[in-house]
């Protein structure tokens, strides 16, 4: 029986996850909430994962049943994101860590969503769609390495639909994307805007700096409504990301999508991917808000399996990163 | 009423011809046309996409695949011949390449040892394939060693080497586009041919050595590279 414990605060959420086996025993998770048409910046999110991170780790433990001395490992989200708000987790996973006397393991986020969406769905060996604020990545998996096989070649398709939330001053609460999506279901017009595929790599900065400009312009004039752009919108970059998962899979001979990230919960994604996996006989596999959006167990998860395989990071490894490429991890836990 | 018929006319004479394959947007059909060995590729409708999307993607591609292919041919770049191109079913017939095999089949079936030799020369081919195409300002887009045809001449002749698939193609002078491409080419060689880097190195060497403007385009090629080592990776 091995229990690992993973924190997680890359960006605006802070998540403390506590994994038995391939068992979530406990998931708690915070979100730093930005006004309206306000991003949110590195010093303000460590300040507040600072001010929650102790209450958020009694509620991991309290809610698993468990006492620090149940823990066998502390994972913590070594990168890539925000470098603050990451140094302020890890100085908290390495504290306890000593507290405690248990071994450290640091995680790279991505490979903690692939985990755990491969946990929670049991896919064997799908292609991934990877998509979140900070991330857009097709993944396959191949000779112990989480293969990049498409990406943004600019910002990730999470930014350009933040980025655009911030221009028509949509709420944050509970998030940007979520609430683009409720208003692209009420959106009926179609506005061509630009699409950019370029081989198996995406490009979003085109379509965001069009829309940017072009937002207030087409609402004013009465050309089409903030809903009709939303759903646009989400018509035109999830059509891009569908065709460049296709192209891994057909590339890769692949019969499997797993779409993990925050973008992830996108019903219309999930929806939009699920007819195009049902044309080529593959099958589509996602999870939920639990585990699509930044969360502690799925770096617990994957420390879980880097831990059983036999690795462990010493103190003086334990910096964090705010670059870290998903295939630069050696992927012992896999044939 | 005659319209109907022509509308009808395609759909029904591949419904007759043999499917080769269906990819990610078209399928692939070989049929025998004007008496010659053809290749059809038909742009289906993706039903994922909104319906005005798709249909302005669809003839895009289409539009670009054939004047791309017809510039290169004209440049003397290996392609195969556009017969014929139906704008309404989005099919366009070409020249059925025969007797040829993909340059990725033919990597992935040599031995490993030998990966890395023997298909030297073609590496450099290839890299001068690309830097005549890329002088002629045609940006392939979508460049996969499934999207390069070897087709075998008598014995031990030299092999000639055809580039298809242009759906993505556009013309453009910049290094940037041209950097792009290559970098496309890069990940999806390493990503389908692993330990092969030294090979791709060869391919690079060969292009720069052919292409009158490659120093511009190898350095935005580095650029391009460090991009998604640079990039924020927040979230």
């Amino acid at each position: 029986m091995t229990i690992v414990i993973g924190f997680e605060g890359s960006a605006n959420k802070i998540g403390i996850g506590i994994i038995r086996d391939g068992e979530v025993l406990s998931n708690p998770r915070r979100t730093y909430i930005t006004p309206p048409g306000q991003g949110f910046l590195p010093s303000d999110t460590a300040r507040h994962h600072r001010a929650v991170i102790l209450t958020v780790l009694k509620e991991a433990l309290e809610q698993a049943g468990l006492k620090p001395a149940d823990i066998d490992c502390v994972a913590f989200t070594k990168g890539p994101g925000m470098g603050s708000p990451l140094v302020t987790v890890a100085l908290v996973a390495r504290t306890v860590a000593q507290l405690w006397g248990k071994p450290l393991l640091g995680v790279n986020h991505c490979i903690g969503h692939i985990e755990m969406g491969r946990l929670i769905t049991q896919a064997d060996n799908p292609t991934v769609l990877y998509v979140s604020g900070g991330n857009t990545q097709v993944i396959a998996y191949s000779e112990r390495r989480y293969r990049i096989f498409g990406e943004t070649i600019d910002i990730a398709v999470g930014n350009c639909l933040d980025r655009f939330a911030r221009v028509i001053k949509i709420s944050n609460d509970p998030s940007p994307g979520y609430n683009i999506e409720q208003m692209a279901k009420k959106g009926s017009q179609y506005v061509e805007l630009p699409y950019t595929v370029k081989g198996m790599d995406v490009s979003f900065s085109g379509i965001t700096s069009y829309i940017e400009e072009a937002a207030h312009k087409m609402i004013s004039s009465g050309q089409c409504s903030a809903e009709d752009l939303c759903f646009s919108l989400q018509e035109t970059v999830f059509s891009m990301l569908v065709e460049i998962t296709e192209r891994a899979m057909a590339h890769c001979g692949s019969g499997e999508v797993l779409i993990v990230g925050g973008v992830g919960c996108n019903l219309r994604l999930q929806e939009m991917m699920g007819v195009m996996c049902k044309e080529r006989n593959a099958k589509l596999f996602a999870t939920d808000e639990r585990f699509c959006i930044d969360n502690g167990a799925m770096i617990a998860q994957a420390g879980w399996e880097m831990f059983r395989s036999g690795q462990v990071t010493e103190l003086e490894d334990s910096w964090i990163t705010q670059r870290y490429r998903t295939d630069e991890v050696e992927v012992t836990w896999r044939d | 009423m005659a319209q109907e018929k022509s509308m009808a006319a395609i759909p029904e004479f591949l419904s007759k011809a043999e499917l080769l394959k269906q990819g990610a947007e078209a399928r692939v059909y070989r049929a025998r046309f004007l008496g010659r060995p053809t290749i059809v590729k038909e742009r289906f409708r993706k039903q994922y996409r909104h319906p005005l999307l798709d249909e302005k993607l669809t003839h895009r591609r289409t539009v670009q695949e054939v004047r791309s292919v017809l510039r290169c041919r004209r440049a003397g770049i290996s392609v195969p011949v556009v017969y014929f191109v139906d704008y309404t079913s989005h099919s366009i017939f070409l020249e059925e390449i025969v007797g040829s095999s993909t340059v990725r089949d033919h990597i992935v079936s040599s031995p490993p040892s030998a990966r890395c030799e023997g298909l030297e020369p073609l590496a450099e081919r290839v890299g001068q394939v690309l830097a005549r195409m890329h002088d002629e300002d045609v940006i392939h887009g979508d460049l996969t060693t499934s999207n390069m045809l070897l087709r075998c001449g008598p014995e031990d002749e030299v092999s000639e080497l055809f580039l298809i698939d242009f759906g993505l193609s556009y013309i453009s002078a910049l290094p940037e586009d041209k950097g792009v491409d290559l970098y496309v080419l890069e990940k999806a060689f390493l990503s389908t041919h692993p330990h092969t880097e030294a090979l791709f190195q060869r391919l690079l060497k060969s292009y720069a050595a052919a292409s009158k403007k490659s120093s511009a385009v190898i350095k935005k090629l580095e650029e391009v590279r460090l991009r998604g080592r640079k990039r924020s990776m927040v979230g």
